[in-house]
Formats: structure tokens, sequence, C-alpha cells
């Protein structure tokens, strides 16, 4: 027990945490205010890591329970080959093609089935509800009929992003008003145009509402189809393998390299749709509640 | 988080009723298009389960050596012991033999391993749901923590959770924490965000004008709280609850992977693929599926009866 390093921890986020109570209250405009919307969280997240050193040091927890930030920092700098093996094997070729194929074939038939009233009756609350389902299950019947290797973990993250897509990309094609739609008609817009002139781009919104929710389900599928049977390499088998060596730091950096990916991929998703739907009413306005 | 939107307007079919035929009635509705997505479902089903259990079938009758007629092929890639795929009514043969088959403490029995599940989901849900409320009350009375917390919060589901959970259930266990309380946690992880971000739209749902009223009578923080915030957010907050119960489920069967031999419908899943055992993965499966319907449809029945008791138009 080391209780200077337990103070000074808790004194930092105490301060930390006064210094953004009296931020909140700055009353800023143009750059400054943009700024000191960054800089709190990231002085609540710097405060919380600070915390986490303290005390994990502070009381002496054993590593296996929860290492200090410094030794998770370490031990990712050590092993950063072992880690971009794993990355490479598990995000670039499990995530990115099975992600590309399931939102591409949602779109698809999406759009299939937008022109048919009967099919979408009939679709839309089964797809509705076999998003609500938990789909990581079939994980096992994948890594059966696919094989160890990314193939079947494409295919577990095909299947999670597949529906999702769907509902959400069936209720963007039809966000578009009637009033919209007849304009259309007067101008004599064959249904291509106004599929590709008005109805796709109205349904953005709702596209990239399902891009961002797919990219954290995409990972998540890949990791958790890993733990059912992979070649030595990838993050779920690095997780589940150091694990069970109580290999606990190993463990705590392949999470920092899956969430850096995780949340790099989504910053990647809202930055482009900010650029493709500048139109919205969520991005032009810049304030949302 | 998904946008759930009505299957089709209201309305949205008029002026294409050619005439008031029964057939025409009832495609109206959705009842008669979800079945027969569902028949063509079961249709592929079967056209693939032949497909798919035909190789192992071949070998089969090769090595008896004996004739045989397409229709004793079928019906032999049907009652493989261990197909790629079973055909639905293997499934429902081995749903029925471990539901009703057997006694429901027996470790064979389908309803107890749904139980651990369905314990530890509602644990969690309830602990996730009570997160949720607390976090989201603290970010609508002070902007410190809006400002500092909210932007982690969304962050936090960037990140993909699950991968903590082997972790989770293992340290845990290291310390002499082990059963529910492991899967609970990672329920909770899963289910406190959705309720986080309802409940914060919700409580700020109100309009100025109301707040301005509460004002005008001098209600305290408190009394506009519970009168008029609190009130207003149950809508958001049952939507939500729905998704977090869903999500709390997935988190329990995750959380139940690495325990190995201890019971519940992912230890099943684990174990059906350690051996083979298809049947017994698409049934715990399809156990998993009933779960998660009934209970998001018991939570929207709970809406239902709690929004009408308040006077809300459903």
């Amino acid at each position: 027990m080391n209780t200077t390093l337990i103070v000074g921890a808790v004194a930092f986020w105490l301060a930390a945490w006064a210094v953004n109570e009296w931020l909140v209250r700055v009353k800023a405009t143009g750059l400054v205010a943009r700024a000191i919307d960054l800089v709190i969280p990231i002085l609540f997240g710097a405060s919380l890591l600070v915390l986490w050193e303290g005390l994990t040091r502070g009381f002496n927890v054993p590593q296996v329970l929860l290492p200090p930030p410094s030794v998770i920092w370490a031990r990712i700098l050590a092993s950063t080959g072992t880690l971009w093996a794993d990355f490479h094997q598990t995000f670039i070729k499990s995530v990115i093609p099975g992600y590309v194929l399931g939102c591409t074939a949602g779109l698809l038939v999406a759009i299939a089935i937008d022109r048919s009233p009967f099919l979408k009756r009939g679709l839309l609350p089964i797809g509705n509800f076999v998003s609500a389902l938990p789909l990581v299950g079939i994980a096992p019947i994948m890594v059966m009929w696919f094989g160890f290797d990314w193939q079947s973990k494409a295919a577990v993250v095909v299947v999670m992003t597949f529906f999702p897509m769907l509902v959400n990309a069936v209720a963007g094609l039809n966000a578009s008003t009637r009033m919209e739609q007849d304009l259309m008609r007067t101008y004599a817009a064959s249904y291509w145009h106004t599929l590709m002139k008005l109805r796709l781009p109205a349904a953005w919104p709702f596209i990239f509402n399902a891009l961002k929710i797919n990219s954290t389900l995409a990972l998540i599928g890949a990791i958790v189809a890993e733990f059912f049977g992979t070649p030595v390499v990838g993050m779920g088998f690095r997780i589940s393998s150091a694990i069970g060596r109580l290999n606990v730091d190993m463990v705590w950096a392949s999470i920092a390299v899956a969430a850096l990916a995780g949340s790099t991929f989504y910053g990647l998703i809202a930055l482009t749709e900010r650029a493709v739907t500048f139109w919205h009413p969520s991005i032009r306005g810049g304030k949302t509640r | 988080m998904t946008a759930t939107t009505p299957i089709a307007a209201p309305g949205s079919a008029i002026g294409r009723v050619s005439g008031p035929s029964l057939w025409a009635r009832l495609s109206q509705g959705s009842t008669v298009p979800i079945l027969l997505v569902l028949a063509v479902i079961f249709v592929i089903w079967y056209a693939f389960t032949i497909y798919l259990n035909a190789r192992w079938q071949f070998q089969v009758f090769d090595r008896a050596g004996a004739e045989f007629t397409a229709w004793e092929f079928i019906v032999g890639t049907m009652s493989q012991d261990r197909p790629v795929l079973p055909a639905p009514h293997q499934v429902a043969v081995e749903l029925w033999n471990t539901i009703v088959g057997q006694n429901i403490t027996s470790r064979r029995s389908l309803v107890y391993h749904a139980w651990i599940t369905l314990s530890a989901t509602l644990l969690g849900f309830l602990m996730g749901t009570l997160l949720g409320m607390g976090l989201a009350v603290l970010i609508v009375h002070n902007r410190a923590t809006d400002r500092s917390l909210m932007p982690w919060i969304i962050a936090s589901q960037t990140v993909p959770i699950l991968a903590i959970a082997p972790m989770v259930v293992v340290v845990l266990a290291s310390i002499g924490m082990t059963g529910l309380v492991p899967k609970a946690l990672i329920s909770t992880y899963l289910s406190f965000f959705p309720v986080v971000v309802g409940m914060v739209k919700g409580l700020r749902s109100p309009e100025f004008l109301q707040l301005d009223l509460l004002r005008t009578y001098s209600a305290s923080r408190w009394q506009a709280f519970w009168k008029l915030r609190f009130p207003s957010s149950l809508p958001y907050l049952f939507t939500s609850m729905k998704v977090g119960v869903a999500a709390s489920l997935v988190g329990a069967i995750v959380g139940e992977l690495p325990t190995g031999a201890a019971g519940g419908l992912g230890a099943r899943l684990l174990a059906g693929s350690y051996y083979g055992q298809t049947v017994q993965i698409w049934s715990a499966l399809f156990m998993a599926a009933a779960l998660s319907a009934t209970l998001i449809l018991l939570v929207g029945l709970v809406q239902r009866i709690v929004l009408a008791r308040m006077g809300g138009q459903p």
C-alpha cells in the first residue's frame, strides 16, 4: 500500500474535475469553444488513466487482476510485431471483406425488395426480428462450414452486418416524401433516375446509421468467432490464449488495439458521413442537443 | 440504435386495391407476406440441407455398397447424426426432446441451460438499466459530467466490448467470483449504453415552455425531475430498454464461452462446436432467439401497461 500514490491520483482526478467544472462555465465562441469541447473529454480520460495507474500501484493490485496502464503500454511496445499480425488477420482479412460484403448485400437486397410492397411487408418484420437476435451464436456453425481461417470469420461478419443494413436501408428508401417523388414524376424521371437522384441520397443518413452500427458489430463478430477456433494468429485467438496463461497484460494490449481499430473505423465512417450528408440538419445545424 | 419503422405506412397501399377479394385483403396486412417469406426460407433451408449433407450421404451409401433411390438419398441427408446443416424438423425434434423430454433440473435439459443464461441476463440488465439511468440523471443535471463523460460513453461502444468478456470471467474467477456475477457484469456493460443515450434524450425532451411553467410554480429541481422530466423520459427509456435487453442476452451468452462446462446457452454452443453436434448448436441458437424475442416482447408489454397507466396515447 502506497498512500502517496493513491492520494496523488485521487487529487489529480479531483483537480481535473474542478478544471472541467470551470471549463464548461467559460463562455467562448469559435475556435476556443471547439478547443474546449476537445479538452474536456481528453482531460477526463487522462485523469481516469492517472487514477487507474495510481490506484493499481498504490493498492498493489496483483497484475493478474488489473495491470496499470504503463505496464500495458510497455507490453504494446514490446510486442508490436505480434499485435500487427493479429490486427492483419482479424481486421484486414476478416472484418473488412465481411463488412463490405454484408453491407453491400444488405443494401442491394433492400433496393430489390423496395420495389415490392408485398416482399417488404414480409421480409421487414423478419429482418427486424433477426437483427435483434444474438447472431454471434452462429459463429460455431460458420467455423464448421468455412474452416478455421479468415473465411469463417468473414462469413459471421457478413451475417451480422446484413440485417441492420437491410432494415435501415429500407427505412431510408422510404424517407423521401410523397411530394418529392411526385416532383420527380413530373420531370418524367425513370425509376432509376428517382432512385439515384432522390431516394438513395435521402436514404444516406439511414445507411450511414447502419454502417456505424455495423462497424462495431463486425469487429465483435470476428473476435468472438475466433474464440471458436482459429489459426494461431488473430486478436480473438490472442485474447483467449493469453487468458489461458493468465498473461493479462497481453490481453489488455490486444484489447487496446481492438479499441483503437474500432474507434478509428467508426471515426472514418462518421467523417465520410459528414462529407456525404453535408445537407442533413444534424450536420449543417452544427449543434445537436 | 436500429431504426425501426412501420412496415408499411398506413394508407401506403391505398389506390392499389383492385377488388375486395379475400386474397387482396389478407395480403394487405403483413401476416400473409411474413408466412410466405417464412415458407420460402424453409424451402431454401431444406434444399440446402440436401445439398450440404449430400457428400457425407454418398460416402455412407458407397460404404454400404447398396443401391439407393433418390427418395432414400433425400431422407438420408435429413436424418444424419452430425449433419453439416440439420433439417428444420431435426432441430424441432431436438428442441422438443431437450425442453419437454427432460427434467428441467437435468443438465441435458435446454430449459436448465436457458435458465442459467436468463438469470445472468436479467441481473445484468437490471444493473445496466439502473447504472444507465443514474448516469443519465447525472449527465442531464451536471454540465461537466455531460461534456466529459458523454464522449467516452459513446467511444466505449465503438470498442469491441465483448473482447473483454473472457477476461472478466477468468479474472473474476481467479479471485473467487464465479457463477452469475461475472456474466452479469458483461451484460451490464453492454446494456447500460442504450439506456444512457435513450434516457438522456428522454430527460431532455420536455420543452422549455414546460420547464418554464414549472419554474413559475417555483418548483424545485427535484420536483421538476419527478413531475416533468422523469415521466416524459419513460417512452425513450422503454425503447432503449428493448435494445438493452437484447444486448444483455448477447453479453451473457458470450460470457459463458470461456467458462466451459458451467452450463448455459453459450456453454452449450461451445460444447456443440467441440463435439460437432450441429443439431445441439442449432437448438441452442433457436432457444436463444426465442429468449431474446420473449424478453423484448415483455419489455414492450410493460411499456404499454405503464404508458397506458400514465395516460399516454399508445
